[in-house]
């Protein structure tokens, strides 16, 4: 499958969260846009790093080039389920002091 | 058409569809559902790339652990979906119409990169994504970023019940 392909597919999908992170005010509908580009960066990187092995095999079979991106991957994960347990609780306190997850009630952080 | 391709295709329109699915639903809780299938799209596609590992954590991490969180948060905050605010009609338009040509532009310069023409990726092949490996890289060179990962979780956890407890 050429790599053209996936990145196709990924900029879709990254584009869709864009989209939805600025027309939507629902909060959580934002922080669940915000995983879904994420999850298109990572199928790239993955989708890079099959590529990367790809080439790196023509050169020495036993390589195992590329595996450093999956690693990285895999710390994305990590890194977004600690995110997503800090900024929930940012929500559940928004809401419990203004009773709405309306983000424009966020801009009163101005004054 | 081969049966590699069949399921590209597939699963990329599957995962497309879903996640506009996730802007356009107008209850929140439709929408998490939605996103899970993108997530089980996503990790269809890393299958069929041969990253079994990533396969299986992007399903119980992200479809498993965090999306219930979400659903967890919805049902516990009980948000009427008939009143939520919606944006003007004008500041969605130009919502979309950005993400729109920010896609074009990308794709306009993915089409016209010289460096990306003729590079396959190997599907279904390469040891590089299989657990052995990854876990001999894990522990081995990348032992002290994981050892620091749950460090991270660690503040995390301790962050959010701060945040929760106020």
């Amino acid at each position: 499958m050429p790599i053209q392909y996936y990145i196709f597919f990924c900029l879709t999908l990254f584009s869709i969260g864009v989209i939805g992170v600025l027309t939507r005010r629902n909060a959580i509908i934002v922080f669940m846009c915000v995983e879904l580009m994420l999850n298109a960066v990572n199928l790239l990187l993955v989708a890079f790093s099959k590529m990367h092995h790809a080439a790196a095999l023509k050169i020495s079979a036993a390589s195992t080039a590329g595996i450093d991106a999956q690693i990285f991957v895999f710390f994305i994960m990590v890194v977004a389920a600690a995110e997503v347990s800090v900024g929930l609780a940012i929500i559940v306190m928004m809401f419990r002091n203004t009773h709405s997850i309306d983000i424009n009630f966020l801009n009163r952080l101005k004054n | 058409m081969s049966t590699i391709e069949i399921l590209f295709y597939a699963l990329s329109a599957f995962a497309v569809i879903s996640a506009a699915m996730v802007l356009i639903s107008k209850n929140p809780i439709h929408s998490v559902l939605w996103l899970i299938l993108v997530f089980f799209a996503i990790s269809g596609h890393y299958i069929l790339l041969n990253a079994q590992f990533l396969a299986i954590v992007n399903i119980i991490v992200y479809a498993g652990a965090i999306m219930v969180l979400f659903l967890f948060v919805i049902m516990l905050m009980n948000v009427k979906t008939d009143n939520e605010p919606q944006k003007k009609l004008l500041t969605k338009f130009i919502g979309v119409l950005s993400g729109g040509s920010l896609l074009t532009l990308l794709i306009a310069l993915v089409k016209q990169t010289v460096q990306l023409q003729g590079k396959e990726v190997m599907m279904k092949e390469g040891t590089i994504g299989l657990i052995h490996p990854l876990g001999k890289a894990l522990f081995s060179d990348y032992v002290v970023p994981f050892e620091i990962s749950s460090v991270l979780f660690l503040s995390a956890m301790v962050g959010a019940v701060i945040i929760g407890k106020k």
